[in-house]
């Protein structure tokens, strides 16, 4: 046994991640004279928010007077069918425009409407443009805004420190975690009255994935681990355009941005093929010609969307049918033309970063030549569940906002929504987060609980011959895009569940080499942990909805079912087991529901020879 | 195709070499590219920092063949063939291990600017801002804060001890934006003559050269705040009309 | 290798506030081999180029400065003063502009007035970039060990007087005005108007001389540069557009402009001297 001390931090407030929600929270929670701090796994301004292109939801009705929370809201509720909590989307829809002209408030540089106000966008499921943008760096003006509000604020920053487990005091409450300075593997512990989880997604345990290193779903599981219950796991956004083409960006996101300003899907036989996948659900709002979806652009009051602006997952499902019917690009895509219908000068204004992007990336001109696309690991609907108003997961001390909590866009999320709900909730999690700490008196933290925590973390490194964590990291990516990708069956996700038994029993004798310096074999073979943690919960999720609804889709049920459209998949950890529990869902209030009175229904997987 | 041959500095504060790696190429790869590769078959402890990979986050920033640049920005067919691609960590920041420096002085900067304080809204409680207003200042918010800027600025480069009164273009870049923001009511000229080292600059332009985002952070963002220090301190006619006809903002006389 | 840890734990609070939060490091240990450059491209050829051609043009100017003589060509039914002796304002002119400094002046009449072209190039924006890095070496191309132990940039005497570069500016606009009226004036043959190789020689320089003065950065900063909000200032905005379109050539300007005054002087002295006929085109 070797003595030694650990650097030891206490706060009222400890929000872990640093992405919009984390900041939007440390801010409210310092302004609520909480003593905070943000523990981030990566240097501050570099999360995942940055690579948000499109914009920011919020009916601030500078475009379309016509708009209110009410049509926000109802967008909301039928792009993630019917299955979001209620609640959550009600106060995502009405707080969103604040928060958006807070933004402003605090240095953000909004394009700007011919009245001087902030200019709205269209997007995909949303009925009136509605994305406050900023070019297609809208999640960059995001972050940075609340980068330097925080930091002027005086929020205390501890950059680059992973955390490896969420503590409980002698009561159940979370009031510790631990973690470890990156750079020097010197290991750092918390205390605080109150946790914020806003460590965002899980998208890291696919294989094309347009999200970064970084979300290995440390959030998802931390939050299980201490107890916490996590929903709607089975629900994964594949965002219909990624790249795919050359090999090593496949997956970086092209933005649904192209799309609001005019780009159109074509198969290999130039056929401009969504008309052909309308379903129902939103046949009465959308073109049914060609020619319509082109004056839409002109004279939206007048003409029916264009389909390529249905929501997230209908688009990918329509392209994965496409490629699989052999009618898919050189590279296994479909094409995303914005050359041949809009000019060069208004690409390049309108869509500076893509336009970057493709002629670095893959020497491609978009302003002459169509983009190679297809469908893309992108987001986690799926979370911790957490009560609406407060933003508190089910055990006490901890919260969680942004992509990490779970409800808010039910089974799909509609663009643009992810942004708002970053500050609606994460500006809700730490005002509450930071009132209950302040109300609360110490605990203690045993030290027993900490030492083990910390041989535990150590351990990849006292086994420097054992298995490399890159290889366990690919194969995982590589079985979660095999069996538990865009569209799943039953026989795949029983073979994915045994799989990642094994996976378990391969991640224990998982080794790292090398000191504790910055050393990145040992961060991936913790990360592993989580990643296989959030595998399995969605795996086995996924296996109990049996039906085809948002960003689950099964081959075997392609139907959506009534019954499992009232239902949430509760996962939690019961001894050293995942288990999945479904309950119903709450139940929206009558002056809500009579929003969507006449609305059709889902309908699952869309045959287009059904719907026409 | 023909091997890559990576030459990759490997070491920490106690001293490094160059380790030199063979490994296959491949197609339409950028350096970040084979760096994971190496990281995943041969050197899995190297210390390697990256995020986004797509040119959004700024944090692969290292030295490829002596020039500042982001890895996953760089495609391995724009280097010169058939020679070692030659990749060390940022020189002017400390190191922590191999391509991992210590960039921590930049926040250090970053912190201490005084921060946007608007001016009221108008009375139907917006801001009234047009494209013309907010296209300025659009350029200089696309920093991505890779701190390539900071790393090739000769200033710091060759003089540490320059770091205790010079910002940094990346800082300058800042300034820029809230000093030319329309609806910002303070004035930070004295603080970047008196503690910030705008006069350090001496315009070579290495910063621009290196950004990955574009940004004329010379022309568009430094000269600027030179000739607006110009206003300040240098030109008695400006000061005098300054006096005369407009309302001062307030003056930022101290970092934060 | 690790062993298993036994746990004291130290609270970390603000009375050692070294470990709170992230710390700056000054003076740490740097990465990467201990030489002057990793660059493997030919980095030093543009800094001895542009080294090469001011240091022609300083001799060129410095000979046709003290020349003092066939600068001005009337004895050919010609108007053609040359750019370094105009305005000319000395009594020993050959062609008096305006004899404004009187008869005590017996050096050559471009000495007093090259003061100003001299100053305005010399405090410029793109020329300080570039004797900076050609002569000084500061550095001698980007990312390669400039040779200097300390380095205080323009913060003091003499290089914090390139702040004055406005002022140089406002006579440039005179110098410039001049220099189009020089132009105007070499379609003046005798008593008739024509137009000569000569003419078209003076007309380049004139939009030259004009290109280079409005795209400076000192111009652009005093159209409209200096404004916060254009939509309150839209006469400014216009023109800062403008000026904005020629600032990112000001480097092509610069040195156009340079060669070009060069030619000019060279032409007048050509024809001025007799050594070539000007052709006239009507």
């Amino acid at each position: 046994m070797v003595n030694a001390s650990i650097e030891t931090h206490e706060f009222d407030v400890v929000i872990i991640g640093a992405g919009g929600a984390g900041l939007r929270a440390a801010i409210e929670s310092i302004d609520s004279g909480a003593k905070t701090a943000i523990v981030c796994k990566s240097l501050l301004g570099k999360a995942h928010t940055v690579m948000a292109e499109g914009g920011i939801a919020a009916a601030l009705r500078n475009v379309w007077k016509e708009d209110s929370w009410q049509v926000h809201f109802r967008d909301t509720m039928r792009g993630g069918k019917m299955l979001n909590n209620w609640r959550m989307a009600q106060l995502h829809a009405q707080e969103a425009p604040d928060r958006v002209n807070e933004l402003e408030e605090w240095g953000a540089l909004f394009d700007r409407t011919k009245d001087g106000l902030i200019l709205q966008r269209d997007f995909g499921g949303h009925k009136y443009a509605r994305l406050a943008h900023v070019g297609d760096r809208t999640g960059l003006e995001l972050i940075r805004t609340l980068q330097q509000k925080a930091v002027t604020t005086g929020a205390e920053v501890f950059m680059e420190v992973k955390i490896v487990e969420l503590l409980h005091d002698e009561n159940g409450a979370v009031s510790g975690a631990l973690g470890f300075y990156r750079n020097n593997g010197s290991f750092v512990l918390f205390k605080a009255k109150s946790f914020i989880l806003a460590a965002g997604g899980i998208g890291k345990s696919w294989k094309f994935t347009s999200n970064s290193w970084e979300s290995t779903g440390d959030g998802h599981a931390l939050a299980l681990w201490a107890g916490a219950d996590l929903i709607d796991m089975e629900f994964v956004q594949f965002h219909p355009t990624g790249m795919v083409w050359p090999l090593s960006v496949k997956g970086l996101l092209v933005t649904e941005g192209v799309r609001g300003d005019g780009g159109i899907l074509k198969n290999s036989e130039g056929k401009r093929f969504m008309f052909e996948y309308i379903p129902q659900m939103f046949a009465a709002e959308t073109a049914d010609s060609e020619a319509e979806g082109d004056r839409w652009y002109e004279d939206k009051a007048n003409n029916r969307r264009p389909p390529e602006l249905l929501p997230r997952d209908e688009v990918a499902r329509s392209i994965n049918a496409e490629v699989k019917a052999g009618r898919g690009s050189p590279h296994g895509g479909v094409f995303l033309d914005i050359a041949s219908r809009r000019s060069p000068e208004y690409i390049r204004r309108r869509l500076p970063s893509m336009y970057h992007q493709f002629k670095e990336l893959a020497d491609v001109d978009i302003t002459v030549t169509p983009m190679e696309v297809g469908p893309t690991c992108h987001y986690a609907m799926g979370g911790v569940r957490v009560d609406p108003d407060t933003a508190k997961a089910t055990v006490e001390g901890l919260y969680a906002a942004g992509e990490v909590a779970g409800g808010m866009h039910g089974s799909n999320r509609l663009g643009g929504n992810s942004l708002s709900d970053l500050v609606v909730f994460g500006r809700r999690a730490g005002l509450a987060a930071a009132q209950s700490a302040l109300e609360k008196g110490s605990s203690k933290l045993s030290e027993s609980l900490v030492e083990d925590a910390l041989n535990r973390a150590l351990k990849p490194l006292n086994n420097p011959e054992g298995e490399n964590p890159y290889t366990i990291q690919h194969d995982l990516q590589e079985t979660m895009q095999a069996l538990v990708g865009i569209i799943r069956t039953e026989s795949e996700l029983v073979e994915a569940v045994e799989k990642l038994e094994e996976f378990k029993e391969r991640v224990k004798g998982v080794g790292a080499k090398g000191g504790v310096k910055f050393n990145a074999s040992w961060h991936t073979a913790l990360d592993l942990n989580s990643m296989l943690t959030v595998s399995e919960a969605c795996a086995k999720a996924a296996l109990m909805r049996k039906e085809s609804r948002g960003g689950h889709t099964r081959d075997d049920y392609p139907k959506a079912d009534p019954e499992f459209g009232k239902t949430n998949h509760v996962v939690r950890l019961q001894g050293n087991d995942i288990t999945v529990t479904p309950e119903p869902l709450p139940v929206m209030p009558d002056e809500l529901a009579s929003l969507f009175e006449g609305a059709a229904q889902p309908t699952g997987i869309t045959e287009s020879k059904e719907v026409k | 195709m023909a091997d890559l041959v990576v030459r990759l500095w490997r070491g920490d504060e106690n001293g490094g070499e160059f380790i030199e790696f063979k490994i296959p190429a491949q197609e339409g790869e950028v350096v970040l590219d084979v760096v994971h590769r190496i990281q995943a078959t041969l050197a899995p402890d190297l210390a390697v920092r990256w995020n986004c990979k797509a040119g959004k986050c700024g944090s692969c920033s290292a030295e490829i063949n002596g020039r500042p640049r982001l890895m996953c920005m760089t495609r391995v067919n724009q280097l010169p063939e058939g020679e070692p691609i030659v990749i060390t960590p940022l020189k002017t920041f400390p190191i922590i291990r191999d391509l991992v420096t210590d960039v921590s002085f930049n926040f250090e900067m970053l912190k201490k600017v005084p921060g946007f304080k608007p001016k009221p809204r108008e009375a139907d409680g917006t801001y009234r801002m047009y494209t013309e207003d907010v296209e300025r200042g659009q350029e200089f918010r696309k920093c991505i804060e890779c701190f390539l800027c900071q790393d090739v600025c000769h200033v710091i480069r060759d003089h540490e001890e320059n770091k205790e009164h010079y910002a940094g273009p990346r800082l300058f870049v800042r300034y820029a934006d809230l000093e030319m923001n329309p609806l910002d009511t303070n004035d930070r000229r004295q603080l970047l003559v008196e503690k910030m080292g705008l006069g350090y600059c001496n315009i070579t332009k290495c910063c621009t050269e290196v950004c990955p985002e574009h940004i004329h952070i010379t022309d568009n963002a430094i000269i600027p705040l030179k000739e607006r220090v110009v206003d300040d301190r240098y030109d008695p006619i400006a000061w005098l009309g300054k006096k005369i006809f407009r309302k001062s903002k307030k003056v930022e006389t101290d970092a934060k | 290798m690790i062993l298993r840890y036994g746990i004291k734990l130290v609270t970390v609070t603000k009375s050692n506030p070294e470990n709170v939060g992230t710390k700056v490091s000054l003076g740490g240990v740097r990465g990467g081999p201990d030489v002057k450059t990793l660059r493997k491209d030919i980095w030093w050829l543009p800094q001895v180029a542009s080294g090469i051609g001011l240091a022609l043009f300083v001799i060129y100017a410095t000979w046709t400065a003290f020349r003092n003589g066939n600068y001005y060509d009337g004895a050919h039914g010609r108007d053609y003063l040359s750019p370094f002796y105009s305005p000319c304002l000395a009594s020993n002119c050959t062609y008096k502009t305006a004899s404004v400094l009187g008869t005590w002046w017996k050096l050559s009449p471009a000495l007093p007035i090259l003061i100003f072209p001299a100053g305005f190039r010399a405090t410029c924006y793109y020329y300080r970039k570039a004797y900076y890095k050609s002569y000084w070496l500061s550095p001698p191309a980007c990312g390669v060990a400039e040779p200097h132990k300390t380095y205080s940039g323009e913060t003091k005497l003499p290089l914090i007087l390139n702040n004055i570069h406005r002022y140089f500016w406002y006579f440039a606009v005179v110098f410039a005005i001049i220099l189009t009226w020089d132009a105007v004036a070499a379609f003046r043959f005798g008593n008739s108007v024509g137009m000569g190789l000569g003419t078209l020689v003076f007309i380049v320089n004139a939009a030259l001389i004009w290109l280079y003065t409005l795209s400076c950065h000192a111009c652009r900063h005093l159209c409209g540069g200096h404004v916060d909000q254009f939509s309150k200032a839209k006469i400014r905005h216009w023109f800062w557009k403008k000026v904005s379109v020629l600032n990112p050539h000001h480097m092509l300007f610069a040195w156009l402009s340079l060669v070009w005054i060069g030619v000019t002087d060279f032409y007048v002295y050509l024809v001025a001297s007799g050594t070539i006929h000007d052709p006239r085109f009507f």
